[in-house]
This record gives structure tokens, sequence and C-alpha cells, in this order.
């Protein structure tokens, strides 16, 4: 207790780790702990693998109708660096297009927030136009950015983040509790002190759900916009000459490696979420 | 000591408009004097706490006239005249303790170097020293409240607003909060207005008690609290402590009756 009351002031944020640390049922450097939360998932992978792996086996399925794990392991394998080369290069445009539809949804956000015009004219287009299927836009961005440019995919991903995360950002910035904006009409707060004080806060929770949807939608959403046209050297176009080639297990590689960019990507996006706000009840010990 | 600083003359509040409209408050006079400790009392519906939010300038009245330290109430809150405490805390959740504490010297400007000395010092006098780099969901709803007094108080206003502060705790944490309520108003000399539906608690710790009456809300009686100042949890067994509850709780009655008098 008093090593804690030490670290407050600026270091508040390291300090409350300190506390879940103490607080969590085994901590998070208690092994076993980890073991036995994971476990089910991983059982339960093992279990799904096994039996496609048998049941392909046992019923003699084709490898161009499915292919079994083995031969999409040794695939894997074997094409590593085309594979990789190519999630890499369709990572670069899901995360550019994921920077900059954040931004610009950010940006809106904060605009709707302040301006109760602008919020009224602007936010039912919006909503209106999240309803329309975006990635139908790709062949106008390969049109209007070149086909080969990374920036046509990114503008495609730029416009699909950008809508769940303004909506759910201005709700955030908006839904603040009454009792919050009294106190601070009692204190005599100017309005830019209840944005950054309250109003910012508030809406962390809500941007970073977005984020977290945003971030599996932005390497779908890259993919796609490839499945349109794009240079051979991107995952997308890689699945397709695949799959036209009847090289399935090498397709279902490629899946593999923008499967395991998404994980990763929201793993990123989730460990972000913890550092900024700590004090969030998600992350709160359960006892 | 005996500056105003509260007073209301024909203050009255009408809610919405047309058929839907709601006259929450009629020809209100009060004076509440420097270093007073007032309760405002009455049933619910009867306009106390809309009375609190109009001395705050958190809604205006419809008609009348109220000088809080003789200023209107809006200026009075743009001075800072005033700190407030909500039937819930309204603690920042990710804000620690202390810098919850620290939120009006930020919004007022007070230098950083002062902020977190202040905080500490306040956090001693509602006695949460050690829970400063703690967040406000680690705490009890009676800790979270006292944390929301030392807020209310962090900056020095020579006036606190209290509406139904402790209606959320259970008894017990009730009257240790009412006992600390009474040492920080000693030991500040701040004045203090009380919204309570308790009356045990508002003659405990009042030095005046206002009776408020529904439909439209009124004040129909204000009683003086002659209790020594200096009150314990002795005073709760004191004879004229029970004589004061009666007194209280009759003129309550009384204006339930009278209120079914009128309508018959």
């Amino acid at each position: 207790m008093t090593e804690r009351d030490e670290v407050i002031g600026e270091s508040g944020v390291t300090d409350v780790f300190a506390a879940f640390e103490e607080d969590l049922p085994g901590g998070p450097s208690n092994q076993r702990g980890v073991i036995v939360r994971y476990l089910p998932a991983v059982v339960a992978f093992a279990v799904v693998i096994l039996l496609w792996e048998g049941l392909t086996r046992l019923f003699g399925v084709e490898t161009f109708v499915l292919p079994k794990p083995s031969e999409v392991m040794t695939s894997f394998l074997e094409t590593a660096g085309v594979i990789w080369g190519a999630g890499f290069r369709t990572l670069i445009e899901a995360v550019g297009g994921f920077v900059i539809g954040v931004t610009l949804a950010v940006i809106t956000s904060l605009a709707a927030a302040r301006w109760v015009g602008f919020r009224e004219g602007v936010l039912p287009l919006a909503i209106a136009a999240n309803a329309t299927p975006i990635v139908a836009l790709a062949p106008i961005f390969n049109n209007w950015f070149s086909i080969t440019s990374p920036f046509s995919k990114m503008a495609v991903v730029a416009v699909v983040v950008y809508f769940p995360v303004m909506i759910n950002t201005t709700r955030g910035l908006l839904e603040v509790e009454p009792g919050e904006i009294e106190l601070m009409r009692s204190m005599a707060a100017s309005p830019t002190e209840v944005t950054r004080m309250v109003r910012i806060p508030n809406a962390l929770p809500y941007f970073f759900a977005s984020l977290k949807v945003a971030s599996a939608l932005s390497i779908i959403a890259a993919i796609v916009a490839e499945y349109f046209g794009g240079p051979q050297d991107v995952l997308g176009q890689y699945i397709i000459n695949r799959a036209n080639l009847f090289q399935f297990p090498d397709a279902w590689a490629a899946i593999l490696v923008a499967s395991i960019l998404g994980v990763v990507f929201y793993l990123l996006v989730l460990g972000a979420e913890r550092l900024v706000m700590p004090w969030h009840v998600s992350f709160r010990s359960t006892e | 000591m005996t500056e105003a600083v509260v007073e209301a003359r024909g203050v009255g509040k009408v809610f919405g408009s047309g058929p839907d409209q709601t006259e929450a408050l009629r020809g209100i006079d009060l004076d509440i004097s420097s270093g007073d400790f007032v309760s405002l009392i009455g049933p619910s519906g009867c306009g106390k706490s809309t009375l609190l939010r109009i001395i705050g300038d958190l809604v205006g009245p419809t008609t009348g006239d109220i000088a809080v330290n003789g200023k209107t109430p809006d200026r009075a809150r743009l001075d800072r005249d005033y700190g407030i405490v909500f039937q819930s805390a309204t603690l920042l959740d990710w804000r620690t303790v202390q810098k919850n504490v620290e939120l009006p010297l930020e919004i007022m400007d007070f230098p950083a170097d002062v902020r977190p000395v202040r905080a500490a010092e306040m956090l001693e006098l509602v006695q949460l020293g050690g829970f400063a780099g703690h967040f406000p969901w680690q705490l009890s709803g009676g800790m979270q409240q006292r944390v929301a007094i030392a807020r209310a108080l962090a900056f020095k206003p020579s006036l606190l607003l209290m509406d139904e502060p402790f209606g959320a705790l259970d008894e017990m944490t009730r009257e240790l909060m009412q006992q600390e309520v009474l040492r920080i108003w000693e030991e500040t000399g701040t004045s203090v207005i009380f919204v309570t539906h308790s009356i045990p608690e508002a003659v405990f710790l009042s030095t005046k008690v206002v009776v408020m009456s529904p439909r439209p809300g009124r004040i129909s009686e204000e009683i003086v609290i002659d209790l020594p100042r200096l009150r314990t949890q002795d005073t709760r067994e004191d004879q004229r402590y029970f004589e004061l509850i009666t007194e209280v709780r009759e003129a309550l009655r009384r204006e339930e009756s009278g209120v079914a008098d009128d309508r018959a």
C-alpha cells in the first residue's frame, strides 16, 4: 500500500499495473494460470485440426475440394518466402488504410461532438453511407489510384474502417454521464476542458472497441480489394492465381498467413488498449 | 460571521410549458449566513434538490431573485464560490483518487506543484491518506463519497452544496460520514447547504433545518437546532436531540395534513 502511494503522481499508470498484479487471482506471472486459461481453446483447435485431417483421409476427399491440414502445412513451409512477402505487402495496405481511416474518423468525431449543426447534418449521412457495401467501391478506387498502386487498396480499407470507428467514437464522446457534465459545470470548466478531461477519456472504451473491429476489417478489406485486381505479389492476387492453377494447398497456406496477420494486428490493438486505459472495467480482477 | 451567503426572495421554478408544466418551487424566501449548516428536508417532489441546484446555478429560477455571496449564482459559479457533492460520487473512472481530487485544481489553474500537496491534505482530511493511488472502483461507496467531499473542498470554497450525499450508504457508514462532515465543517469553517430526507440526519448535522412541502415546493418552516455545536455520538442520545427530531417530524406532518385540507 505505502509502496503504491509513493509512485502516484505522474506515474499513476504504471502504478495500477502493480495493483493488478497483486489483485489478480494468480497474477500474470503465474504460468499455470495462463495455461489453464487458454487450455480449452488450444484443445478445441487441436481437435478441429485432427478431425479435419482424419475425415479428409477417411473419406478420401480430393485436394482440390479440401486439402488436408498436413498438405497445407507442407505448402506453408515450402512457399514461406513468397506468401510472407505477399502478406507483408498486403499488411502495408491494411495498416496504411487503417491509419488513414482511423485518423479521419477521429477528426470527424471530434467535430461532431463539438458542433451540433455538424452532427445533425453529417451523422445521418454517415450512417446511411455505412449501410452501403463499401468493398463494391474497389473497382472505382482501382481506377482512381491505379490498379497496381497500394494506395487504391488503402483507400478501400480507409473507407471500410472509417464508419465503425467514427460512429462509435462519436457515441463515446456524446454519451457522457450527465452528472459528470454537471460536475464540470459547477467548477466552471471550459468546453475544451470538458472535452479533454471527460469526453475523450469517456470515449476511449468505445474507440478501442471499434478499433478491434477495424483491425480485422482492414485485413479483410485489403484482400477483397486485391481480388478486384492488383500487383501479382499480394495475398489476394496470389490466392486467386494459385486457385486458378488448382494449387489449393498454396491458396490455403496464404489464407493461413492472412489469418495470422489478422490475429497479430488484433492483439496489437488489444495491447495498446491496455496501455492507454488500464483503469477500464474489462481489465479489473474478478476475484 | 453573519454575512449572507445565500439570499433568496420569491424564487419560483416551473419545468416544461403548456399542459405538461409542473411548478417545482413557489415563493422561496431563504437566508443563509456564513458558517451556517442548513439542511433542506421534505418529501420527494418538494423541490429541495431543485432549490440546491438553483443556488448552484445548475438550473436557473423562473421567477424571483437569488444572491450567492452577494452575486448572481452565475457569477458565483464562475468565481468558484462553491463545491458540490451529488448523491452519487461522480468520480472520473480514469483518474486515481488523487487525480480526482486534483480535478478542480487543474481546472482552476493551481500551480502543478501545489496540486498534489493540496490533494494529499484533503485526502488526510477525509481520512483516505493511504488510498491516493487507487482507482475509484477499488473503493467502497462510502470511501468514494469521501473522495467526492475532498474534491469539493480542495479549492477551499466558501460554500459546500450537498445533494443527499449519503443517500446510497448503509446506516453505519452514514453515521460515520455525518460525524466526518461535521468535523470537516468545524475545521474548514465553510458554510454547508445539505439536502436530505432523513430527519435524524438533518437534526444531527444542522444549525438550521428548513422544512419544505411539495406541489408546489415551498418552505413551510425553519427550525433552529440549538444543540451544542460540538456534536458526538452522545448527541444522538440527548433528550434535546429527540425533542428536535419530534419537532421536525411534526412540522413535516402538519404540512402533509395541510395539503390534505387544501384538497378537501
